[in-house]
């Protein structure tokens, strides 16, 4: 599904991402931890296309396309969904207008048919049913006065209408208590499938108590320095990250 | 600069569609302006008495004036000699049917997808079109005369209603008011009228299409709405214009006097032709509006989207007179490439507990200036007065700019007045989440503009909302063939 060769990013000059290579096949969901600072963020950011990131060295293919050659727009229509860690306001743009032009722009680039406004409505309004999301919502602005819960919840609203092939969570669970960290999760665990991957970045374990993943990558300094099952992210919560930066400092090579 | 800097430029520096010019026979005065051009053109009207004295009135004081200069705008020296002053289309007089009217005028709504028939039928609009200065078309006037309405072009009411016209014109704006007020004065040609009668509700928008077309030819219209006690009229003007090298003067004067209890909504749609991208040619439109509550519970709405001009200078006005009286603005204005903008609103509060709201959205694209410039005032016997402003900037790309300036000035302390004013870019943060969820830059901009203008679209009537929002489409985007 997706295939990291050796990626090096820098921002303004800076490398901020060091030579990172990652392979992940249809369902899988990886985690991706770290101290801050480490990069998370930044390869979240660069496989969804953002601007600002400039790609130094590697390679990244996605379903077999060469991803970096693809516009953030197109991307999105080929299956790349990050439920971001901030999620901007819209003034003026409801939330139903927001989901309905989103949801057929991408089913337009899929070759599919746009949805009839009644159609459209009774698909926002069932994903909503199974997210708990209360319909009111829909009518107001995109994210405007949304509370930290709503907005991550909203994110979760558009990845089940999306229906990505690899979604990115980029500290999904920041800023959550534990009840919106639940639905959260819940809403992740419902959408889980064979044909559809996930990217979990997170700096705390506790999230994968409730998404489980099924590979654990520590990433530090720009490089992933650890890999291993849920256990790491366990013993990570346990000892910390002081001593995966006393290894790496000691020259102890990774797994 | 950024990349998707570079594409916001490219998608704001679009032609302007409407730029087209139809060749209909029009008679014309010669240039320039004096006392007796001013005569020719109340004779070629066939002006009562009362009115060419005014208008004479109105040149002397126009004389005697200088063109002011505080605006924060920039245009090369005007040469009020060397415009044509009167010009009409030939084909008279008045049609029975559409049948009957010049085939090229209808091509020409049709080109603008306004088809006079297509309105008449499906949106139930009556529509008074303006060509240059002669009204050719009014529809459903029969139907509006039932109800006492009275809604024709200026010069047909100074011919059959000519005591309200006495009664009426100038109270708002008088003839000493500013300096393009006093030119519109002296050579007025035509406009539009509209009197609602005591306790009626005119049950369709009122509209007026305007657009200049003789080539040299400033526009001097004149419009006056009069709403009697409790009655209601929602009117719209709407205009695009033919492209041109040379710049177009438009000096138009509105003035709405609405009565004890009386309301009138007043919305625009402006389309002039802007100049090219080097800002050569477009329309330099200053225009006076003013409405007037000059009865208790009164109410005036001015709702205006402007993408046009070369210059747009404008700033509808409410004297809020009435006690309990109401003023309201709301105002899109959009400049791209050279274009100039300095608009906003006065609200002058006189009675007791009058209340006033402004809200106003500035777009600024490309290589413009765009400024808001809006007074409240509150009078000695003002007692609870109160007014909201809200006045947003929004920058898309970085050669832009966008000034603010708020007056204030109250003698009531029983007032109260808020102000809140917000100046952003078009966010990189929310172009880049509605693409990372598929949509194309295009329709990203699209949508952040249009909820940006949302609390403006909603006091547009529906008909001329849609139209508004594909105006705004095409100024900002490049979506033209």
């Amino acid at each position: 599904m997706l295939s990291i060769k050796d990626l090096k990013v820098d921002i303004e000059d800076k490398a901020i991402l060091q030579g990172i290579s990652l392979d992940i096949k249809p369902g899988e969901v990886h985690a991706i931890m770290g101290p801050n600072g480490s990069g998370k963020s930044t390869l979240a950011n660069v496989l969804s296309g953002r601007e600002e990131y400039e790609v130094t060295g590697g390679d990244v293919s996605f379903l077999g396309e060469d991803l970096l050659e693809l516009e953030v727009d197109e991307r999105a229509q080929a299956g790349i969904f990050m439920a971001f860690q901030y999620p901007v306001e819209i003034p003026g743009v409801t939330t139903a207008t927001f989901l309905k032009s989103a949801v057929n722009a991408v089913r337009e680039a899929r070759g599919l048919e746009e949805l009839k406004p009644v159609e459209m409505l009774r698909l926002i309004r069932q994903k909503a049913d199974m997210l708990g999301i209360d319909h009111k919502f829909l009518q107001r602005s995109l994210n405007e006065g949304f509370s930290g819960g709503e907005k991550k919840r909203n994110e979760m609203l558009q990845m089940a209408l999306l229906e990505p092939k690899l979604a990115i969570l980029d500290e999904t669970d920041s800023g959550l208590d534990i009840d919106a960290l639940k639905i959260v999760s819940d809403a992740v665990n419902q959408l889980r499938q064979a044909d559809r991957s996930f990217i979990v970045v997170t700096h705390y374990q506790r999230l994968l108590n409730y998404i489980v993943p099924d590979y654990v990558h520590v990433l530090y300094n720009g490089r992933i320095v650890k890999s291993g099952d849920k256990n790491l992210a366990l013993e990570l919560e346990e000892k910390g990250y002081d001593w995966i930066k006393e290894e790496v400092a000691a020259g102890i090579p990774s797994l | 600069m950024s990349d998707s800097m570079q594409t916001l430029e490219a998608h704001t520096r679009s032609d302007y569609k409407y730029g087209f010019t139809s060749d209909i026979d029009t008679e014309t005065l010669p240039k320039g302006l004096n006392e007796d051009i001013v005569r020719a053109i109340s004779a070629k009207k066939g002006e009562p008495e009362f009115l060419l004295e005014w208008r004479l009135k109105a040149f002397k004081y126009w004389q005697e004036l200088v063109e002011p200069t505080w605006p924060n705008v920039d245009y090369p020296p005007i040469d009020y000699q060397d415009i044509i002053y009167y010009a009409a289309p030939k084909k008279k007089p008045k049609y029975e049917s559409l049948d009957e009217v010049d085939p090229e005028l209808l091509d020409t709504f049709n080109k603008l997808g306004i088809p006079l028939d297509e309105q008449k039928v499906l949106a139930g609009v009556a529509v008074d079109a303006v060509i240059d200065s002669v009204s050719v078309k009014t529809t459903f006037k029969e139907k509006l005369s039932e109800l006492g309405i009275i809604f024709c072009s200026f010069s047909e009411a100074v011919k059959d209603h000519p005591e309200l016209i006495k009664k009426y014109l100038g109270t708002v704006v008088p003839i000493q008011d500013n300096f393009f007020a006093a030119l519109n004065s002296a050579v007025f040609s035509d406009g539009s009228f509209v009197y609602i009668p005591k306790g009626v509700r005119c049950p369709m928008e009122l509209s007026t299409y305007f657009r200049i077309n003789a080539a040299n030819t400033g526009q001097f219209e004149r419009t006056l709405i009069v709403a009697e006690e409790g009655s209601y009229v929602s009117y719209l003007e709407g205009c695009t214009a033919p492209m041109r090298d040379e710049n177009q003067l438009h000096a138009a004067v509105v003035e709405i006097i609405a009565l004890d209890d009386a309301e009138v909504k007043y919305s625009t749609v402006q389309n002039w032709y802007p100049g090219d991208k080097d800002g050569k040619g477009g329309i330099y439109n200053f225009v006076t509006k003013r409405g007037l509550c000059a009865g208790k519970n009164s109410k005036i709405s001015w709702t205006q989207v402007e993408t046009g001009s070369a210059i747009t200078w404008k700033y509808p006005s409410c004297v809020l007179k009435g006690d309990n009286s109401v003023g309201e603005f709301y105002s899109v204005a959009v400049t791209n490439n050279k274009q100039q903008a300095d608009t906003g609103t006065k609200m002058i509060h006189l009675g007791k507990n009058t209340r006033s709201t402004i809200v106003s959205k500035g777009i600024s694209a490309g290589y413009s200036h765009n400024s808001y410039r809006g007074l409240v005032k509150i009078g000695k016997k003002a007692e609870n007065a109160h007014n909201f402003s809200v006045c947003d900037s929004l920058l898309m790309g970085d050669k832009c700019g966008a000034h603010t300036f708020p007056y204030l000035e109250v003698d009531n302390n029983t007032a109260k007045v808020e102000h809140e004013a917000t100046t952003s870019k078009i966010g990189e943060d929310q172009l880049f989440y509605c693409m990372q969820r598929g949509l194309s830059e295009e329709d990203a901009i699209n949508m952040i503009v249009n909820g940006y203008c949302k609390e403006v679209f909603n006091e547009l009537p529906m008909e001329f909302a849609v139209e508004a929002q594909k105006l705004l489409a095409i100024t900002l985007e490049g979506s033209v063939g």
